[in-house]
């Protein structure tokens, strides 16, 4: 909060509202992908999120074309990639390769696609990169709306997600149903992707969903410190990249990205000396 | 109404069948050893009757409100989750302190329950299983080779208290084990396993079958030796070699009279 107060003495008021709006917004994503990015970690999911987020830049093109609200194609696409791609794994298809192959051509079939949109052509990297610092008040309330809804469905089947997570076979045992606890992950994963899109672009959101979670991961001993910590940094992350990008004149989603990392490097580092 | 049973089932992976035309039930209180080679589909058996593998053919019945305590017959704790022994215990259902306290202790395990999973040993991920198992007052065990990982004394213990669970609170247990001249003993009913049945009966009487001679062969010839000379010798301690004073090692008189064939009847 530092950040925001210090930018507050130095700009216009203009300034000030766009970046709170940034900031919100950011937030918001920090407070969806920090519990849920714990699981893609503990879970090794990482070219899940990839596969997931790349698809939703095919969900844009289709929304363009149909002219529907690009949240819903997104969400749409999102949620059809994520569920091909668990069902595929269930199926015992190489995970790694399969999720490889998907991804990347999710992507370029979703930029091939959109090219073919009249007038699209210019919003390119704000679609890989995002553009947290042109979010409007909707964006907003689209953002903390999905973010209160994974918050929820992760908080409701908390306890079987963290037995299913361990071990199918013992969560199975205990009467739950793994397959459920699957489909609600990746149900989160989709709407995270959809929320996230606008604000840090299909590129970053699996760095979003990873980086914070496995920074909070050398600092945890519980699984719920290690969600709730990968919210903080996730946040931190956000409103220390902003005020990066405004003292540099960096571009915001990459400088969020890159903070994170530095203080997963810093983490490591920390749990080194830590233990020595 | 048994707890557990399945009706002429059939496992196959891929083209394989593992398992075929196995039918089996376990009644409430008595413990059941399956035994067999490698391959010989145990674990699937377990893994089927408890609704995690799915089966081809036949039918497994299992009341859906029945208290299962499962251990696996192993766990990989990924490094990426921090959890310590007390929480994993409170998965599902969470537990009091109190309860976890006890059960831990009960396992030999106390001192671990501060630590996190993925620094325990082999025996100690072990006993944390079986403490978690013992929660919520099981009406069955089912363990899938327990004893790996843990010393021939940390095996004796484990074998004593699984009997002790089932005296003091009747729950049943159904085991898959190699540790034939050990395990048969303490069971009232053993289920010799091969892909299907090959026999079935109280433990002296498979030990005698040709199907399980025959099965084993010459390689069970040493445990089954063991097995005789444990029983039908009887001697005191010390009777059969030297023991210097104070001599430590785990030996087959410490449980032995769990180990007589109809030790059951009790």
């Amino acid at each position: 909060m530092i950040t925001i107060t210090a930018i507050r003495k130095n700009h216009t008021l203009m300034f000030d509202d766009f970046l709170v709006r940034a900031a919100l917004a950011g937030v918001g994503v920090a407070v969806a992908t920090g519990p849920l990015g714990a699981f893609v970690v503990w879970r090794r999911m990482a070219y899940f999120g990839d596969a997931t987020s790349h698809a939703a830049i095919l969900g844009v093109a289709l929304a363009l074309a149909l002219s529907l609200p690009i949240g819903l194609g997104t969400m749409f696409v999102a949620l059809a990639m994520a569920l091909t791609v668990s069902a595929l794994a269930a199926k015992g298809w190489a995970v790694d390769t399969t999720l490889g192959v998907l991804a990347h051509s999710a992507l370029a079939f979703g930029l091939v696609a959109i090219s073919f949109v009249p007038g699209a052509r210019l919003d390119m990297s704000g679609l890989l990169f995002g553009d947290i610092l042109a979010v409007s008040t909707r964006d907003i309330a689209f953002v903390w709306a999905g973010a209160a809804t994974i918050a929820a469905l992760l908080f409701w089947r908390w306890q079987a997600l963290l037995t299913a997570t361990l071990s199918e076979d013992l969560a199975q045992a205990s009467g739950l149903d793994p397959n459920r606890e699957r489909l609600v992950l990746t149900i989160a994963l989709a709407i995270t992707v959809a929320v996230a899109l606008k604000i840090i672009g299909a590129l970053l959101i699996s760095a979003m969903l990873i980086i914070p979670a496995a920074t909070a991961r050398s600092l945890s001993r519980s699984p719920e410190a290690m969600a709730l910590l990968a919210v903080l940094i996730g946040a931190g992350s956000v409103l220390g990249g902003l005020h990066l990008s405004l003292s540099f004149d960096t571009p915001a989603g990459p400088s969020i990205i890159a903070l994170a990392a530095v203080a997963f490097t810093a983490s490591v580092g920390a749990s080194r000396f830590k233990r020595h | 109404m048994s707890l557990i049973s399945a009706q002429d089932i059939t496992v196959r992976f891929g083209r394989t069948d593992i398992l075929t035309g196995v039918t089996l039930a376990v009644e409430r209180g008595e413990i059941v050893t399956v035994v067999g080679p490698n391959g010989s589909g145990k674990s699937t058996l377990l893994r089927a009757l408890l609704g995690i593998q799915p089966v081809a053919h036949g039918h497994v019945t299992r009341d859906p409100a029945l208290r299962i305590g499962y251990v696996p017959q192993r766990l990989h704790i990924d490094r990426t989750m921090p959890i310590t022994a007390r929480r994993f215990l409170s998965l599902p259902k969470r537990c009091t302190d109190a309860q976890a306290g006890e059960v831990l202790t009960r396992c030999g395990v106390a001192e671990v329950e501060t630590r996190q999973l993925s620094d325990l040993s082999g025996g100690q991920l072990q006993r944390v299983l079986l403490a978690r198992a013992l929660l919520n007052r099981p009406e069955i065990l089912v363990l899938d080779e327990p004893t790996q990982g843990l010393d021939q004394q940390g095996e004796a213990a484990f074998y004593q208290l699984i009997a002790d669970v089932r005296r003091d609170s009747g729950a049943a247990v159904l085991l898959v084990s190699h540790d034939l001249h050990v395990v048969m003993a303490a069971s009232d009913r053993v289920i010799c396993l091969n892909g299907h049945v090959c026999c079935e009966g109280a433990p002296d009487v498979v030990r005698d079958a040709p199907e399980y001679r025959a099965l084993f062969g010459f390689g069970t010839q040493g445990a089954l030796a063991l097995y005789r000379h444990d029983h039908d010798h009887n001697h005191g301690p010390g009777a059969a070699h030297e023991h210097g004073p104070g001599c430590g090692h785990s030996h087959d008189h410490d449980y032995g009279d769990q180990k007589e064939p109809h030790s059951h009847v009790r």
